[in-house]
């Protein structure tokens, strides 16, 4: 009884003083790390609330696989240089945090008042949530969600190689599309392609400004 | 055994610490943690519903909830080197070219 109280409050201390060194630390290796330990943490509270299956993916997959993207997208771009600036003015943080108390005033009122959560949770039961459980769950009833996901993770993968693909920047003058490949073009025959056009648009304004007769004069003599 | 709103709590106090962690940096790759941390936050939300409704969807819900933010995380890393390449920054204040 008082043993899963102090687990409890051993746990929730450390999730929320992880959350807050996050929060605070300014070098951004210190804050991934912080998240891993709040992640850890709030593993072990999944398996108190009989959710080992679920406790386990968040070490594999949030502690693990995430965040390791995180601290090599972290060295990559080199987070010493970037922690240096990175605060808002004062007048934003002061605002922020009365938001944010706000938000969590509002929370806790409601679940406060809400009398009916303040009853104890009964122990889980060994096979309430069993690797075997779950998956009937999530093959049956779930079975569409399911390889929907794998086609989001696929699409997320591509697009995560698209825009990481090198040779091309985001303000790219000239893109080696799907389009110019399969119409039989080589990149340098689009770009010459597009010069034609460029000198037919130059062309034409050359015709109108005959047409526009004395003006063209006074815009060359500026 | 431990109260429900126990758990509920601390579910608030950790979505509540990202929230503010979104609005209070200025670092993109912070604002994603703070992201990844309200994430945790409503999963442990869900988690405690489904003990409390002895309903396994809650916790099938997590795992979606799991997946969608690893392939969220994915598109939105590559697309913060892809703005480090072209702007050498990724401070959130210094990528404003879309405003007016």
């Amino acid at each position: 009884m008082a043993g899963t109280f102090i687990l409890f409050f051993i746990l929730a201390v450390t999730a929320i003083a992880a959350a807050i060194g996050m929060l605070v630390s300014r070098n951004a290796v210190y804050s991934a790390l912080f998240l891993i330990v709040n992640f850890a943490t709030v593993a072990v509270i999944y398996l108190t609330l009989g959710a080992p299956f679920i406790a386990l993916a968040q070490i594999t997959v949030y502690a693990g696989a995430i965040m390791v993207l995180f601290l090599f997208v972290i060295m990559l771009l080199g987070a010493e240089k970037l922690a240096i600036r990175g605060k808002a003015p004062a007048w934003q943080q002061a605002l922020g945090t009365v938001l944010g108390l706000l938000v969590m005033g509002e929370a806790a009122y409601l679940i406060v008042f809400r009398s009916r959560l303040a009853e104890p949770l009964a122990l889980p039961s060994s096979n309430f949530a069993s690797p075997a459980a779950i998956g009937l769950v999530l093959f049956k009833q779930y079975l569409l969600p399911f390889e929907v996901t794998s086609v989001l993770l696929l699409v997320a993968m591509v697009g995560a190689i698209v825009l990481t693909r090198p040779g091309k920047t985001i303000a790219g003058s000239h893109l080696v599309t799907a389009e110019t490949i399969s119409a039989g073009k080589s990149p340098l025959e689009e770009q010459h392609g597009d010069l034609m056009v460029y000198e037919k648009q130059i062309e034409s304004e050359e015709v109108r400004g005959k047409v526009a007769g004395p003006n063209k004069d006074d815009v060359s003599r500026r | 055994m431990v109260p429900i709103s126990f758990y509920l709590g601390l579910s608030v106090i950790l979505f509540s610490l990202g929230a503010l962690g979104v609005i209070l940096r200025r670092n993109a790759i912070i604002i994603f943690m703070s992201l990844e941390m309200m994430f945790n936050a409503a999963n442990l939300a869900f988690i405690v519903f489904a003990l409390y409704y002895q309903n396994l969807s809650g916790q099938i819900f997590v795992f979606f909830v799991m997946t969608v933010a690893a392939a969220e995380v994915a598109v939105g890393l590559a697309l913060m080197v892809a703005i480090f390449r072209s702007k050498h920054t990724i401070d959130v204040d210094d990528v404003s070219s879309l405003k007016g």
